[in-house]
């Protein structure tokens, strides 16, 4: 007993002495960050307490988003240097004179200003002459929010946020239905069979034993003997297996449906659906060329310069839905691109993407985007699906000679404001009583058109 | 799933080289190689300014818009201002497009909070500054120009509300 109590006392003492220990450490780290910060102003490290209850966070956050965030992030450096905490490393009169007007605090020769100027490559910072003392307290007050613990879930939490479950569930009630109907098929045989050796034991004749049995014909010997019945189903065996014969045949050469791995996960879910991006933006060259082209990487980087990582719940429906962790496939652009995140610059080491291309024609035919798109005004999702709703890319359509032509045949030619079709309008509606137009009539259906 | 099966391929796959292919005659084994450094396509001129803080300060002070203000200018400005910009700069230039609403993107000035003009707002266009890129790849020179317009009419609309 005496023992036990000693031996607790031990443990309290070494976990006194621990805490003891980790608290000069913090204390010493807390010297060193304001004295490395302020060498000149010892006094600071007094105020700067004080100092993290100026200003309202709330109303800071709305500005610092609205005003400062394209720059600027909390906790990592981005085209500006990170803010966390930057009360403590500069003087607030300082700040005050940087935020409105930087260039001008530049060229008064002032050595912080032109030194971050420098480390930051040139870039300059905004000036903010609308920003009053309080409002940037409220940026800076803001700044010092400590960065949020990031929710990372253990496995039993993500069981219970994820689909996985039901599915789970799903499967042990199936199972347990399964197991359910086998017992019942065993008990119903068992129930038969005693019923059956009462029967014979009791000497009675039940009616499921036949006796002519023997005399009857099987009947496949009477299917054999009925010739009608042979014809009628010869011929049906005939026209199915045409049916199955011209099937396989007619889709030789069609990939409809065809999705193959990319190299890159990339979800036009993501970029057309959610987040709404029009089809031009990335395909721009749609609009001029024979080729929608697949957007070359800096278009990526228009957008992924500030975005680095997605959003958390968009980060979950990646892990739980479709087994993709988007961060990874974002880091796998900044590899091709050689876009260093920690100094936010290109390295210089460039990698091509090697996509797979999905809709192909074969090179006898000519097709051209522009003028389907620019001057025939036909919706992206006519012939491409509803691409916005595709996680992973495919052909939506067949892409057939047929496909080609019947579309040809059934629309209207797009006459309005198009200078071009005056003339041919005016004559050709005068002849056809004034019906619309389609392709076909135009000469859409023409070999030389699209075969050359 | 897979391509299905092709029936004698004759003419399927391309003899020369097609857009975007791969071939192991071209340097990194790309199709798309770049031009010249210093050469002048016809129809195409360089860009005068550079990519700097001087750059952008001239730019801003001396570049005129050769692309005349008209009716049809503005609608091609609206139309590809709503395509490239509206996303995060918003519909009306407030700043608050759908990338700001949704939070993916943070920190767009509405028109209004900057001094502008036609030059600046070509030259950023052309080069992109600070986190926005460049939108030389997407646009063509007069497309540009018509942004440009369809911008300031923006900013005119929105100085005049507030104000």
């Amino acid at each position: 007993m005496i023992n036990k109590k000693l031996h607790l006392s031990v443990w309290q003492f070494v976990l006194a002495s621990v805490f003891v220990t980790f608290s000069m450490l913090q204390s010493a780290a807390q010297d060193l960050d304001t004295s490395d910060g302020e060498p000149a102003m010892p006094v600071e490290a007094e105020a700067a307490p004080e100092e993290d209850t100026i200003g309202d966070a709330a109303a800071g956050e709305k500005l610092f988003k609205s005003n400062c965030a394209s720059c600027h992030k909390l906790y990592k450096r981005a085209t500006g240097p990170a803010l966390f905490e930057v009360t403590k490393r500069r003087e607030r009169e300082w700040l005050y004179k940087w935020i409105k007007n930087s260039a001008a605090l530049i060229a008064s020769g002032d050595a912080q200003a032109n030194e971050i100027y420098n480390e930051y490559g040139q870039s300059n910072m905004n000036a903010f002459p609308n920003l009053t003392n309080t409002d940037i307290d409220n940026i800076l007050a803001y700044t010092n929010t400590p960065k949020p613990v990031a929710q990372v879930l253990g496995p039993e939490a993500q069981a219970e946020l994820a689909p996985v479950d039901t599915t789970m569930t799903n499967n042990i009630v199936l199972g347990a239905l399964a197991l359910v109907l086998v017992v019942l098929i065993v008990v119903l045989f068992a129930v038969n069979k005693t019923l059956k050796r009462f029967a014979e034991a009791n000497g009675i004749q039940t009616e499921f034993e036949d006796e002519e049995a023997e005399t009857r014909t099987p009947i496949w010997q009477a299917f054999i003997q009925n010739q009608f019945l042979v014809l009628v189903s010869a011929v049906f065996l005939l026209l199915a297996s045409a049916y199955f014969a011209y099937g396989a045949l007619m889709a030789v050469g069609v990939d409809q449906g065809y999705a193959p791995v990319q190299p890159i996960h990339y979800s036009h879910r993501i970029h057309a659906g959610v987040s709404q991006i029009e089809c031009k933006y990335c395909h721009s060259s749609v609009r001029e060329s024979k080729h929608a082209g697949i957007p070359s990487l800096n278009v990526c980087m228009n957008c992924h310069k500030q975005i680095a990582e997605v959003a958390n719940e968009t980060y979950q429906e990646g892990i739980n839905e479709y087994g993709v962790d988007y961060n990874k496939e974002i880091q796998k652009l900044y590899a091709a691109v050689g876009w260093d995140e920690e100094t936010q610059s290109y390295s210089g080491e460039e990698e091509p993407v090697r996509w797979v291309r999905i809709h192909n024609l074969p090179d006898l035919a000519y097709f051209n985007h522009a003028q389907h798109v620019q001057a025939g005004n036909i919706a992206c999702q006519t012939c491409h699906g509803q691409v916005q709703e595709m996680e992973i890319m495919y052909q939506y359509s067949p892409l057939t000679m047929g496909w080609c032509i019947n579309c040809h045949r059934e629309t209207n030619v797009d006459l309005q404001g198009n200078g071009y079709y005056e003339e041919i309008h005016k004559e050709l509606s005068e002849k056809r009583g004034g019906r619309q137009l389609t392709i076909a009539d135009l000469g859409g259906l023409e070999c030389g058109k699209c075969h050359y | 799933s897979n391509r299905s099966s092709q029936y004698f391929p004759n003419m399927y796959e391309d003899v020369g080289y097609s857009t975007y292919s791969e071939g192991d005659v071209f340097p990194g084994n790309v199709e798309a190689q770049k031009p010249v450094e210093g050469t002048v396509s016809r129809g195409w001129m360089p860009y005068d300014y550079n990519d700097d803080n001087e750059g952008y300060a001239s730019a801003k002070a001396n570049l005129k818009n050769p692309v005349p203000l008209t009716e049809e200018h503005l609608t091609n400005g609206q139309v590809l201002y709503n395509l490239y910009c509206a996303i995060c700069h918003g519909k009306n230039g407030n700043g608050v497009g759908h990338l700001v609403e949704t939070e993916k993107i943070l920190g767009v000035p509405s028109y209004d909070a900057r001094p502008l003009t036609e030059g600046s707002i070509y030259h950023v266009l052309y080069y992109g500054i600070n986190t926005m890129g460049s939108y030389a790849s997407q646009t063509s020179i007069e497309e540009r120009w018509e942004i440009t317009h369809y911008v300031e009419a923006l900013r005119a609309d929105l100085l005049k509300e507030e104000r």
